[in-house]
């Protein structure tokens, strides 16, 4: 029996395992599906990532090389090449690998860090014929930085997700021809400096409030059209352009991974696709812990790890001292202008100084007021000069301030004039 | 010199393979893709239908009713995966009950067992998620559903253990009759044969003008499809048709054998082989399908596709000796999947009738059998990993894929040499993610056990290439 | 005045450089913004992370950047000079690549490790 099982060796499952360790576990486990550890950050090649926690400028794989040097030196163990097939609601474990056969190990613990998946030309249904060159941008992404192979010289891509903008780029640098970025919201999914680093540097234009409306070729891409869409994001006829291309990356969105998660009985949140969580990010089954992209879809790395060391410390806390008092509960409500909120949940007699919150609004708002209110009275007021849908929020509420609250607080937005 | 060549292996010509694999005959199929079933084959609702739709009397008719009940031995024994989860066929109205019991009664005629009209709350009671507007329902239980491609491989894999000879990317480009029979040319060479089957599919009528001078017309009618994830695949348990109208058996709401929801297919005549989807279409079969069960939820959409059947103007299947020595199976479009085997047969006996000799093997392997990690108790995987390793590495997550089972599928009588020819034989890349995640998994495996390079392995049919160049070979920008 | 979105970091800041006044830079959050301000509009730099061959590792390629922002438009004379590189693993993070490569200032390094791995154990089972 171990202490703790963390499913996923990404950058949430090395930072859950670290704190855990650091939190006096002595007895944990890593599953990985790959062959080796630090999950996606592998094939994110390029800079940007460790500014909050590292307070430097690193590559992904510098990202994760830093963890796994931390890990390298704690006690914890590491099963690569291992899949887990599912996880039970009495904290079984079953993991097949090549090397390590068919395996169902119990824990006191479990921190689901299984991270995310991309959505898919099915998921949005783009119509048009189904020839080869449609590809994810994460895929793209896989096969030129760690295969080393172009897929394409032609690229139109879909979407303007950070990981979309990065592959324009980073398809560019390598010789293809990136002829448009195409984004069906009136503004942009991606962080601003990718706007300008990615696509301003090099001429690629971005058309917001375009979509692809039809794929043609017969075996591999030939040409995708581009139309332009009305409020409602119905296509406007006669707003055509057709692009001569062989090849469309998909940049439409991220999906938490959480089958396992299903699979084992804990409530998901409608709106996150990941799990509902309370303030130390423990799911509805007791001693199961979520945190990283399989809990809710992050931009920053830095979020992600400050999130799992949460996951991984309170995970500690779980085996060492018991499930202990839940006390009062507060039901996290998302007001005007909020989509969701993580944790969904706060028992405040379990916050000790400060509870973080993690939220995205609906759109692009300047000169902003965050407001943390519960029934009639105000708890807290925050301001922002730019609040956008593709970019996390995240406020702190002492614990003081959660004292005043009862039953709900709910979180919204509201746009000051000047 | 062949007895008997079959042009094109869809599920029709490995049908016809097959019966003709059980007797003492040389057989080989010219097929122009590089693997089976990417015809009609691979893009339809895999239903089988229970028998009730043909007019009586019709060769549709016969050859349904008898090719599904064949199809419930020979699926057990081909390891196909099979569901005879039964059918409703809703009316709305009171001006469609006539429309069911005229169904009800041409299926009596036709033989299809067990068939009950049932009122409105009855088929709720069946199937909880119907629409509350339904008001009578057809129930034909002996309705089947199936892995119609790895219903299509598992006869033509059979057959070749039999000894039928397949030739894969071998165009046909023109026929000659000669004294014994037939010069069949092709992108390959010239292959003589005394008789030549045409299971052309789409391409049927072009086929048999090369044979004979024309006698039927084809009318492509193209279907588009939602296929949704397994979250929806419970919304249903049976087939959920509504009421036939005059271009086909309307939008059906079925559960697949692989556990998905599948939601389809409209009608429209098109020219040619064009599978493209449109924003109408689809849109159309979402409308449509939420008339039968409302609750579908859109949302959880994995892939939208389209086939194509070679519908001709006769309202029946187009099976007869085109010219001598010269066997058409054209206009198979549905029930052809459900008639498959039962086609097959009556091929063999229209070829005996002009003179094949049909005299059985001594020795007829009817067997079949594919590893499913995926199935297997917790003691069987453990003992499999156990013992070949490379069942313990998981290449498809979404739908629980083994490299073991992908090298299995590269050691089988049918070898895949695509991305989508492993997903066809193992359902990687069938899932949610849609081989985002197992694609390039998939072609490292192929390129590693092809002995070839990662750029020559295709997405599906030839020209479908995957990746251009390596990166670092003096490609960057000026 | 010039108005500018800082790529420092993903906070990306609204900066406004003011051309007339010695390029002083206002809407950023921290001295970097400011100095990025003022180089974006006399000579813009950019890190260039990339690949280059490597033959032995787990992967055949292994991710480089250079180690401080470039010209930018010595970019695409820098991705050709990869282009030359093949290494063979072992690889260190970190590692020197190139050294003040295309004479731009910064050495090209490697951003992972990359340990010398048997490829066999992986082929032709079952």
């Amino acid at each position: 029996m171990y202490d703790l099982i963390v499913i996923g060796g990404g950058p949430a499952g090395l930072a859950a395992a670290c704190a855990a360790w650091e939190g006096g576990l002595r007895s944990i486990l890593i599953v990985e599906r790959d062959k080796e550890l630090g999950g996606i950050l592998n094939q994110c090649i390029h800079n940007g990532f460790g500014l909050h926690h590292f307070k430097e400028e690193l590559t992904g794989p510098e990202y994760a090389g830093r963890f796994v040097k931390l890990l390298g030196e704690t006690g914890v163990e590491v099963r690569l090449d291992t899949m887990v097939l599912e996880v039970t609601g009495d904290r079984q474990v079953h993991m097949v690998g090549k090397s390590t056969g068919y395996r169902v190990e119990e824990a006191k613990s479990i921190v689901l860090a299984m991270g995310c998946r991309e959505r898919t030309r099915g998921a949005i249904a783009i119509p048009g014929a189904r020839p080869a060159g449609v590809f994810t941008a994460g895929a793209a992404q896989r096969y030129v930085n760690m295969e080393g192979w172009m897929p394409g010289k032609r690229v139109v891509i879909l979407g303007s997700g950070d990981i979309g903008l990065i592959m324009a780029r980073r398809m560019t640098l390598e010789g293809a021809k990136v002829l448009a970025c195409v984004e069906v919201m009136p503004y942009s999914g991606g962080l601003n400096r990718n706007i300008v680093q990615c696509l301003h540097d090099y001429g690629i234009p971005l058309y917001l409030s375009h979509t692809v409306t039809d794929i043609r070729g017969k075996n591999r891409v030939e040409q995708v059209v581009v139309s332009q869409v009305d409020e409602n994001r119905n296509p406007i006829p006669g707003t055509e352009m057709v692009f001569d291309c062989d090849t469309l990356l998909l940049s439409v969105g991220l999906i938490p991974e959480n089958e396992l998660t299903r699979q084992a009985g804990i409530e998901i949140d409608r709106r996150t696709n990941g799990a509902v969580v309370y303030e130390n990010m423990e799911t509805s089954l007791p001693g199961v812990f979520a945190c990283g992209n399989v809990c809710h879809v992050h931009d920053l790395v830095d979020f992600v790890t400050a999130e799992s060391q949460r996951a991984g410390a309170a995970a500690a806390d779980y085996v060492r001292n018991g499930a202990g008092e839940s006390g009062r509960l507060l039901e996290v409500k998302n007001g005007d202008g909020v989509t969701y909120t993580v944790p969904q949940r706060i028992r405040p007699d379990r916050v000790e100084k400060l509870c973080g919150l993690f939220f995205r609004v609906n759109r692009v708002c300047k000169d902003s007021e965050i407001l943390v209110t519960s029934g009639e009275t105000q708890i807290a007021r925050f301001k922002r000069e730019h609040l956008a849908p593709g970019e996390m929020e995240h406020i702190t509420l002492p614990r003081a301030l959660l004292d005043k609250a009862s039953g709900t607080i709910t979180v919204s937005i509201r746009e000051v004039a000047k | 010199m062949y007895d008997v060549i079959i042009i094109g292996c869809g599920v029709t010509g490995a049908a016809a393979a097959f019966e003709l694999s059980k007797y003492k005959l040389k057989v080989g199929i010219l097929e122009r893709e590089n693997d089976v079933a990417l015809g009609t084959t691979k893009a339809n609702s895999a239903i089988l239908h229970a028998g009730y739709d043909p007019e009586p009397g019709t060769l549709m008719a016969k050859l349904n009713v008898r090719g599904v009940e064949l199809a419930k031995d020979l699926c057990g024994q081909l390891d196909v995966p099979y569901s005879p989860c039964g059918s409703l066929v809703l009316a709305f109205s009171e001006e469609e009950r006539p429309t069911l019991e005229e169904l009800y009664r041409r299926g009596i005629e036709n033989g299809v067992p067990g068939l009950a009209l049932l009122t409105g709350d009855e088929a709720r009671t069946l199937e909880p998620n119907l629409s509350e507007t339904v008001v009578a329902a057809l129930h034909a239980p002996s309705a089947a559903i199936c892995s119609p491609w790895e219903y299509c491989l598992a006869l033509a894999e059979t057959a070749v253990k039999n000894g039928v000879e397949l030739r894969l990317n071998t165009n046909l480009t023109g026929m000659e009759q000669t004294a014994d029979g037939w010069t069949v040319r092709t992108s390959q060479g010239g292959f003589d044969a005394r008789f030549v089957i045409n299971a052309a599919g789409v391409d049927a009528e072009a086929v048999h003008n090369l044979a004979a001078a024309p006698s039927f017309a084809t009318a492509p009618a193209r279907g588009q499809y939602y296929l949704l994830d397994k979250s929806e695949g419970t919304r249903v348990g049976r087939v959920i048709f509504q009421c036939p109208s005059a271009v086909g058996k309307g939008v059906l709401v079925a559960p697949t054998v692989h556990g998905n929801l599948i939601v389809g297919p409209d009608s429209e005549k098109v020219s040619g082989n064009d599978t493209s989807t449109t924003g109408d279409g689809l849109r159309f079969v979402r409308e449509t399908a939420q008339k039968s069960v409302p609750s579908i939820n859109f949302r959880e959409s994995i892939r939208n596709f389209a086939g194509v059947r070679a519908s001709t103007g006769r309202g029946d299947f187009v099976i007869e000796m085109g010219a001598a020595h010269f066997l058409d199976l054209a206009g198979i479009c549905s029930p052809g999947l459900s008639a498959a085997p039962a086609i097959g047969e009556y091929a063999a006996e229209l070829l005996a009738k002009d003179g094949l000799t049909l005299e059985k093997k001594d020795t007829f392997i009817c067997e079949r059998h594919r590893t499913r990690f995926k199935e297997l108790s917790v003691a069987e995987r453990a003992a499999l990993v156990e013992k070949e390793p490379a069942y313990g590495r998981v290449i498809c997550r979404c739908e629980t894929v083994t490299e073991g089972e992908i090298l299995e599928a590269l050691r089988s009588p049918i070898p895949p040499c695509s991305v989508d020819g492993v997903k066809r034989r193992v359902n990687a890349g069938m899932g949610r993610c849609q081989g985002g995640f197992c694609g390039p998994r998939v072609v490292d495996i192929l390129a590693r056990e092809l002995g070839v390079s990662p750029g020559d392995i295709v997405q599906d049919q030839a020209g479908s290439w995957l990746l251009d160049r390596e990166t670092k070979g003096g490609g960057a920008n000026v | 005045m010039k108005e500018l979105i800082c790529i420092v970091c993903p906070q990306g800041c609204h900066l406004k450089v003011d051309e007339e006044n010695g390029c002083a830079v206002t809407g950023n959050s921290c001295p970097r913004g400011a100095e990025y301000g003022k180089m974006e509009l006399t000579h813009p730099t950019r890190v260039v992370t990339s690949t280059v061959r490597c033959e032995g590792g787990l992967y055949p390629r292994c991710p480089v950047k250079t180690d401080r922002a470039i010209p930018k438009e010595k970019m695409f004379e820098v991705m050709r000079a990869l282009e030359d590189i093949t290494l063979t693993a072992p690889v260190q993070v970190g590692q020197i690549i190139i050294e003040n490569v295309c004479g731009a200032g910064a050495n090209v390094v490697a951003t992972r490790e990359l340990l010398f791995l048997e490829r066999k154990s992986d082929q032709k089972e079952l």
